[in-house]
């Protein structure tokens, strides 16, 4: 039975329509309505991975697989599981908000804006659904492209610094992630990441290319110290594109672990599982206390936003530690699906903690914490959500912040009681940052006239924030839904990372 | 019964979510009666499922609401635990909560935000009830922050002034310390006994009595860590020291929520989750003593603040600590039920004696300083009534609530034989009379003092209906509720069915020697020390305050020292601010300036870039454009080569 090219769809489907938005030269409101309406309709085709899903197996599902450059070997092949699956919904998702957010704050070449994001939704899609190496690299790399322009023709003062440095760090990153590929297909002749996977491979081999993705990841993520590109470049980057940046371009690196590092070279992983939890852990306690400081407000949900990646990758390395210390993988899971849901939940709050900046940055045209104060005076129903968001950010129980973070501290305690201990001081870090900083944006007394001309949320703005705010809150009280579909892929992966494939 | 259970946790939340998110549509009237028709039909359940389980004797109730997620085996549930602890609990928690509702329509009469008020006290109800309803440790850190979340916006309720947005921003920052014990205690539950739930992590005591962690070559007992480290949530939550600091300052917001969440329900959260987990903490020692000294530090050192005080709500705040010291030492004597039944008099005493409070600051437009008052007992007999009675309550006069439950921790802890608990129990002995002292210091100063310039020049008259109505019905179990309840809850089984203490513990089968009966206690009381120390209190702040008012001042001169340190408050705030909030903050600067600018930004990513430039720079020079250049080069390097190849 020959089922309809669902994946491909929603690939080449906004690819497309964002080609043809790019020729809506001379007409912005239509182009900004197609975009919204064919990013709403990927989006609800997209469900359609959700409803077909079968939660029970950790085959890939949604298959379609044709050659490509058959002188390689090369196929565009594509699939999903129950790790990628959630991430390509949230992909679609924030798509949509991202289209809809730019509606009035972008003025000028409103078309090739709207044409970028909708690419940026199809190549997105492209990365977590490629089966096949050099798809999956192409997807990588391609989507540097659209993020690049959006950043450095409509980003800040210091676009130029900031796009220069995002560009030559994540492709300097993926550079030898491509190494990684060549090497494994001059072994086996495939390019299917399937093969990469089942492929024996020699404990030194395994080692040059843990780390060969290591670099690549650890920039993407990104985790210390090679994050200093983000900062940079969401303080310059214009709403939607810190929204499509922190919520999915970060959660590439974190699959990029699920998928290639930890079933492609587990001994490795196994060696050099320290290295990432010592990275992990200085994420989020040092990053933490950076965030701390900052003084403009993307910069500081930037700091943030690694912190919490920090739970992501901290998650995701646990089952080693928890293996050695306890002599069973009971709690493995547990990390791996914590790491999981917390992509999504950061997808899900980052996305709404840089909407929000948006909303006073296109009132106010400043990010400086002080410049603001007594937002709550005037925009109430704002704060309301500034407030929600804010303690997602920060972890509360009832929030989707809460879930993630809970997991990986339980599971991180059956690894080494002081991986626990440090991962839990977010408890009090992330609440600092976050809360000081609502402190002095939203409450007090109003502190200037163009705080106390600004005006509370439009409809548009209202319904965006309406959305995520759902989002976070039902991810928080019922989060099984999203469990479910992991739970088989989660599963068949700890088995995967704890084969070894040495020869 | 389930359905019963729901509506009753529900109820409250629907409140909330109509005022919270349809206050503007509904008004301020709508908003107050939907939230307290929420609220009562909470509390009439409660009342009845009180009755079911008190008294016609109902079977402790463990079921499922939800399955949150299922992950690696372990089940992450909501569901309610109903017994006869948990009955108790909900009905003073949505009794008391219904009254300050009530009492709120006239404290809050001409105050902005109205309608956001009830939402967030009608929220806070519905957390509460989820914290002590709960069965597994999930729900009840989920209540737990959730109260702690509500408490936050509360204190920051007038968020536009200053002192309340820094007393939430403290107060949410220093229970995020104490949380972070507690999750760390969770995760060793689930870590050792695989799951969340009460009921089953109970079954597994027995197997883990000797179970230790090795940090190192250093052993440590499995349950001593654990629960320490969940008591140090109980810390943060019930304001023991070191992390007592949030709770003085919470008294910025208005008096209604001092009333119910800083004094009655929330912070006695703690003292019920020791009491809720028992059957673990009867298995280390180490922590029991630790939580005795703990307490019993608490209540001496913050009542002795007590007396400084002249903010009308801060002496009531001290109180609260103090008094929170009592019930923690009775836990650490595994006399849990002497802690809970002062949790339950004091959520009368202290509510009533907080609302009374607010309606002295009806009375004087908002003024909280007790030496702009002095003899309004004529002005508003009720109040005064109302705050005599809660004082006696709360020191402890014979017959009194009060009395019943202070003397039953301190008849527990004189039995304790341990050296931690007669240092305990000096402490808290002295603590009564300190008690007696600054409460009716307070009392005299605002009620018999002289009569201040203001008020000799301001119309100053009993508080409306709405305002006298709650603190009457809160009078009346100030007064009864200890004697009607102090031998099914000491010496009874009331609260066997949640309770566990191992024989050896059991302080109460000595106590009872002298008699098991509300009656036998009064009259062994009558001759005991603690009331004598009480009238002694109350004899002090009367001479200083009445009789003699000149002398006080003399006081604190003579004892300047003394008198600057209790004025600071032993300086745990100076401490807190120079070392935690100013210290991480320059920690955080270096971090951002000197680490991540410098030297990974500045050394490494833009060094790289100005190294490549410059040899870029350099190496031009090497492409000169003439040949006899590039023609040397060659010559010279095949000779180079040409010698390695021969060496």
């Amino acid at each position: 039975m020959t089922q309809f090219p669902l994946l491909s769809a929603l690939i080449w489907l906004p690819i497309l329509s964002g080609l043809l938005v790019l020729m809506m030269r001379h007409q912005p409101n239509l182009a900004k309505q197609f975009a919204l309406w064919s990013s709403v309709l990927v989006f609800i085709l997209s469900l359609g991975l959700y409803t077909g899903f079968d939660n029970t197996t950790a085959q890939m599902q949604f298959v379609e697989q044709a050659s490509w450059i058959s002188a390689f070997n090369i196929q565009y092949f594509l699939g999903v599981d129950g790790l990628s699956m959630p991430l390509v919904i949230l992909t679609t998702f924030t798509t949509v908000l991202a289209v809809w957010s730019a509606f009035d704050c972008i003025k000028e070449r409103v078309e090739q804006y709207m044409a970028a994001f909708l690419i940026m939704n199809g190549i997105m899609v492209g990365v977590f659904s490629a089966l096949d190496a050099v798809l999956f690299y192409v997807f990588w790399e391609v989507l540097l492209v659209p993020m690049f322009l959006v950043i450095g023709q409509w980003g800040g003062q210091r676009r130029v610094y900031a796009t220069i440095k995002f560009f030559l760090y994540t492709f300097l990153g993926s550079v030898f992630m491509l190494i990684a590929f060549l090497y494994m297909y001059s072994q086996i002749g495939s390019f299917s990441l399937l093969d990469f996977q089942a492929m024996p491979l020699g404990f030194t081999a395994q080692i040059l290319i843990f780390l060969a993705f290591l670099i690549a990841f650890a920039v993407k993520i990104p985790m210390f110290p090679v994050h200093t590109w983000l900062p940079d470049a969401h303080v310059e980057a214009p709403t939607a594109g810190s929204v499509v940046l922190a919520a999915i371009m970060l959660k590439m690196g974190g699959y990029g672990f699920v998928r290639l590092s930890l079933p492609m070279a587990p001994d490795a992983a196994n060696e050099l599982d320290w290295l990432v939890i010592s990275l992990s852990i200085i994420a989020i306690v040092y990053i933490s206390v950076i965030a701390m400081v900052q003084k403009d407000m993307k910069k500081l949900v930037a700091y943030s936003s690694i912190a919490h990646m920090g739970f992501v990758t901290l998650g995701m390395f646990l089952l080693y530690g928890i293996l050695r210390n306890t002599g069973e993988v009971q709690g493995a899971i547990m990390g791996l699906e914590g790491a999981m849901i917390q992509m999504i939940s950061h997808g899900l709050i980052s996305a709404a903690m840089f909407l929000a900046i948006g909303v006073m940055y296109d009132r106010m045209h400043t990010r400086e914490i002080s410049a603001y104060g007594g937002v709550v005076n005037t925009m109430p129903v704002f704060a309301v959500f500034v407030l929600l968001f804010a303690m997602a950010n920060a972890g509360l129980p009832g929030t989707s912040g809460f879930v993630g973070e809970f997991m990986v501290i339980l599971a991180a305690f059956k690894s080494n009681f002081w991986i626990a201990l440090a991962a839990a001081t977010t408890l009090i870090l992330g609440a600092a940052y976050t809360l000081w900083m609502v402190k002095r944006v939203i409450f007090g007394d109003v502190v200037n006239h163009h705080v106390a001309e600004l005006s509370d949320l439009n409809r548009r703005e209202f319904a965006i924030m309406s959305i995520l705010a759902v989002a976070v809150v039902a991810l928080g009280f019922y989060p099984a839904p999203v469990m479910d579909i992991m739970h088989a892929s989660v599963a068949h992966l700890v088995e995967q990372a704890m084969t070894s494939k040495l020869p | 019964m389930h359905a019963i259970f729901l509506t009753i946790l529900l109820s409250p939340l629907v409140g909330a979510v109509g005022a919270g998110i349809f206050g503007r549509w509904l008004g301020r009237a709508g908003s107050h009666r939907i939230t307290i028709a929420s609220v009562a039909v909470s509390a009439a359940l409660s009342a009845y499922v009180f009755y079911l389980y008190v008294f016609a004797g109902a079977e402790s109730y463990n079921a499922t609401i939800y399955t949150w997620m299922v992950s690696d085996g372990i089940r992450f549930e909501a569901g309610f635990l109903v017994d006869r602890l948990t009955a108790t609990m909900m009905l003073v928690v949505t009794f008391v909560s219904l009254m300050v509702h009530i009492y709120t329509i006239g404290y809050m009469e001409h105050e902005e935000g109205y309608e956001r008020f009830f939402s967030y006290i009608s929220l806070f109800t519905f957390s509460m009830l989820s914290l002590v309803m709960a069965n597994n440790f999930l729900q009840l850190f989920f209540g737990w922050e959730a109260v702690g979340l509500v408490s936050y916006l509360l204190i920051g309720f007038y968020f536009k002034r200053e002192s309340a947005n820094q007393a939430s921003l403290k107060a949410f920052l220093v229970n995020r310390v104490g949380d972070f014990g507690f999750l760390l205690g969770i995760a060793l539950v689930v870590g050792y006994f695989g799951t969340l739930d009460y009921a089953e992590f109970f079954d597994g005591l027995a197997a883990h009595t000797g179970t230790s962690i090795m940090f190192g070559d250093t052993a440590i007992h499995m349950l001593t860590l654990m629960t320490m480290l969940l008591f140090v949530g109980a810390m943060g939550k019930s304001a023991q020291m070191p992390l007592h600091v949030w709770l003085p300052e919470s008294m910025e917001g208005p008096t209604p929520i001092s009333a119910l969440i800083h004094a009655a329900t929330m912070v006695t959260a703690g003292i019920f989750m020791v009491a809720r987990l028992s059957p673990a903490y009867e298995l280390a020692e180490g922590t029991l003593t630790f939580i005795l000294l703990t307490g019993a530090f608490t209540a001496l050192l913050m009542g002795l603040l007590g007396i400084v005080q002249t903010d009308i709500k801060r002496v009531v705040a001290y109180s609260t600590l103090s008094q929170l010291g009592y019930m923690v030492a009775a836990l650490g004597v595994s006399a849990y039920a002497a802690g809970m039944f002062h949790v339950l008099t004091h959520a009368f005493f202290k509510a009533l004696l907080f609302l009374a409070a607010g309606s002295v600051i009806i009375a004087m437009h908002h003024d909280q300083d007790i030496r702009n008052m002095g003899g309004l007992a004529k002005k508003m007999p009720i109040t005064y009534v109302a705050l005599l009675i809660g004082s006696l309550a709360l020191i402890g006069f014979p017959g009194f609530s009060g009395f019943y439950s202070k003397d039953g921790i301190l008849m527990a802890i004189s039995e304790a034989d341990s050296v931690a608990a007669q240092l305990a129990f000096v402490m808290l002995l002295v603590g009564v009379f300190v008690t007696a002292f600054y409460s009716f210091r307070m009392f005299f100063i605002v009620f018999h003092g002289k009569e201040s310039d203001y008020v000799r020049t301001h119309d100053i008259h009993e508080s409306p209906w709405v305002v006298t109505l709650p603190l009457i019905a809160l009078a009346i179990p100030a007064v009864f509720f200890g004697g009607l309840f102090v031998e099914p809850i000491l010496f009874g089984d009331m609260f066997a069915d949640a309770i566990t203490v191992t024989p050896e513990h059991n302080v109460f089968a000595r106590v009872a020697e002298h008699g098991t009966s509300a009656l036998d206690m009064l009259l062994h009381g009558l001759m005991a020390l603690p009331t004598w120390f009480a009238l002694a209190g109350v004899a002090l702040a009367w001479f200083l305050y009445m009789k003699r008012p000149e002398l006080a001042p003399v006081f604190a001169q003579r004892f300047a020292g003394a008198y600057a340190s209790l004025r600071h408050a032993y300086g745990f705030d100076r401490f807190n601010d120079i070392v935690f909030v100013q210290g991480t903050r320059r920690i955080g600067e270096f971090c951002s300036r000197v680490t991540d600018s410098k030297m990974i930004d500045g050394w490494v990513v833009n060094g790289t870039a100005n190294a490549i430039a410059f040899l870029a720079a350099k190496g031009r020079y090497a492409q000169t454009g003439y040949l006899y250049h590039y023609a040397f080069i060659m010559i010279f390097s095949l000779m180079g080569l040409l010698a390695w190849a021969l060496w």
